[in-house]
């Protein structure tokens, strides 16, 4: 039986008494594209962290296409890549320099056109010997995106993908996304604010609150589940409490 | 940066080394940063060791070592902060955690890391000596094979210092960035670079052997002064480096690990 992408078994992480993420579990799987949703301070960083191998789990595991993150990670770091806008790549490098070093890291074959394709196709090539540090902020979003795709991931994970981006950026970006999932068969595992962008582009939609995992479902089922028209309310919802109090009136 | 750490991949060691060669030619202050500080230490040691050779007596001879020793203690000195600077700047351009998701070994960025200290080390040492023979008649290169066991000693004591320092900085973060300029500066009275170990208080001169640095310095001074090669001072040195290594790779894999336990690796700043 093949593995999932990520499998998370009762995944858990504290900073001395306090607890970032409460023993959650979940598997995603091969090919589709997952939202981790949750306000500020709900363990969606410390669980991203913990799949990347970023972050040792107090308990449980996260497992990577069946490696174990916390020990045996080298068996898939050339097939996974992250993006977060609390990573940058180096601002005096050139976009290509940054890209070259990364490829080879990667140990991506050919990566001369690897580098020409991840140029034309994220449109990176009016300013591709540039500094990165003297892009503007939908530039290196667009550069942070083709570092991470250098070795064309089966596994990206994206932290906020698109914050910060203008509309017109971001439905460029979600568009990218989306051609690459279809192309390679790619697993997409997405954390944003941005609730038409996961409405968009995700299959299933994992909810986070105070460590735990409190919901999951795709959009639609939770557009059903709450009554509402749009994740944005599902998200207030979730944030305030609000379903387990309508249950607990009825 | 993962397990298996001492594997080696040549072409991820090259990208690294190709990381900090584009970032040192892109930036003039920086390389001008390895040659202006050497080059006004060595101009201070060399006019105090002109000065002082004029007084009669045995402060003379002793003086005749000033420039030898401030070159070999800057080979210590600059070789770790190569180390620590290379180290750094993969901290201040927040790349730090895509090294640790990519394959990159920590194996093979710590060796990365030296190379680089050699490379930053070259480029701030080599005018400096040349700028010693020109205004002083000192060559430095004159030491010959001698010069390459102290070469190589002071390096591996300043890789030693360098892993620890990284790691401190891992696990502590910005805050501990000072120690990675300081700390090599806790021995400078303690090996002895200007002065012989005898000159120390006798219950502190133990502690001065232990560190490979003074049997360095205590072997450059029985070079220039009584022009005898002390291979077994080297010998000694060479063990000690053997367990610094050991001692500061150790110290960087824990710390890492404490950095992936602590989470400070998702909080990178001070």
């Amino acid at each position: 039986m093949p593995h999932a992408a990520i499998q998370a078994d009762r995944l858990t992480k504290h900073y001395g008494d306090s607890i970032a993420v409460a023993g959650i579990s979940f598997a995603i799987e091969v090919g589709s594209i997952t939202g981790l949703l949750g306000g500020n301070g709900a363990g969606k960083t410390t669980t991203i962290g913990m799949i990347m191998g970023l972050v040792q789990p107090s308990s449980g595991r996260a497992l990577v296409f069946g490696a174990d993150m916390a020990n045996d990670a080298y068996r898939v770091l050339h097939r996974i890549n992250l993006e977060s806008p609390y990573v940058d790549v180096p601002h005096r490098l050139t976009v290509k320099q940054n890209l070259t070093v990364f490829g080879m890291l990667y140990g991506v074959t050919n990566l001369r056109e690897r580098i020409a394709q991840l140029a034309a196709d994220l449109d990176l090539v009016e300013f591709i010997d540039r500094p990165a540090g003297k892009l503007s902020a939908g530039q290196k979003t667009r550069v942070a995106l083709a570092k991470a795709l250098v070795n064309e991931p089966e596994l990206l994970v994206l932290d906020e993908p698109t914050a910060s981006l203008d509309p017109d950026t971001a439905d460029w970006i979600r568009s990218h996304l989306e051609r690459y999932r279809a192309r390679r068969n790619a697993t997409i595992l997405l954390a944003s604010h941005n609730m038409g962008e996961v409405d968009r582009l995700c299959d299933r939609v994992l909810m986070m609150k105070r460590g735990e995992i409190v919901d999951d479902g795709s959009p639609k089922q939770l557009l059903t589940r709450y009554g509402r028209q749009n994740l944005e309310e599902v998200f207030l919802d979730v944030a305030r409490d609000r379903r387990r109090a309508a249950e607990a009136a009825q | 940066m993962i397990g298996n750490s001492f594997a080696i991949s040549p072409r991820r060691v090259g990208a690294m080394i190709l990381r900090h060669w584009y970032l040192l030619r892109s930036s003039w202050p920086r390389l001008f940063e390895l040659v202006y500080w050497p080059a006004v230490q060595m101009f201070m040691w060399g006019f105090l060791q002109l000065g002082v050779a004029k007084m009669p007596g045995a402060v003379a001879g002793t003086a005749s070592t000033f420039l030898a020793a401030f070159l070999l203690w800057d080979i210590l000195f600059r070789g770790q902060i190569g180390y620590s600077m290379s180290f750094l700047e993969e901290m201040w351009s927040r790349n730090m955690p895509n090294l640790m998701i990519s394959p990159l070994r920590a194996s093979e960025f710590v060796l990365a890391l030296v190379a680089m200290s050699v490379v930053r080390l070259s480029i701030g040492l080599v005018p400096v000596t040349i700028l010693a023979i020109i205004f002083f008649g000192f060559n430095f290169w004159s030491l010959g094979f001698a010069l390459a066991a102290f070469f190589a000693n002071l390096l591996f004591t300043s890789w030693a210092v360098g892993m620890f320092c990284s790691g401190l900085v891992l696990r502590h973060g910005m805050g501990a960035e000072g120690l990675a300029w300081s700390l090599m500066f806790f021995f400078l009275p303690l090996t002895c670079v200007y002065y012989p170990v005898s000159t120390l208080p006798e219950w502190i001169q133990p502690l001065a052997w232990a560190l490979p640095p003074t049997a360095v310095f205590e072997g450059m001074r029985a070079l220039v002064i009584d022009h005898v090669f002390r291979a077994d001072l080297m010998l000694w040195a060479l063990a000690l480096n053997t367990l610094w290594l050991a001692a500061g790779a150790a110290s960087f894999l824990w710390l890492l690990g404490a950095s992936k336990r602590s989470g400070s690796l998702l909080q990178i700043g001070e």
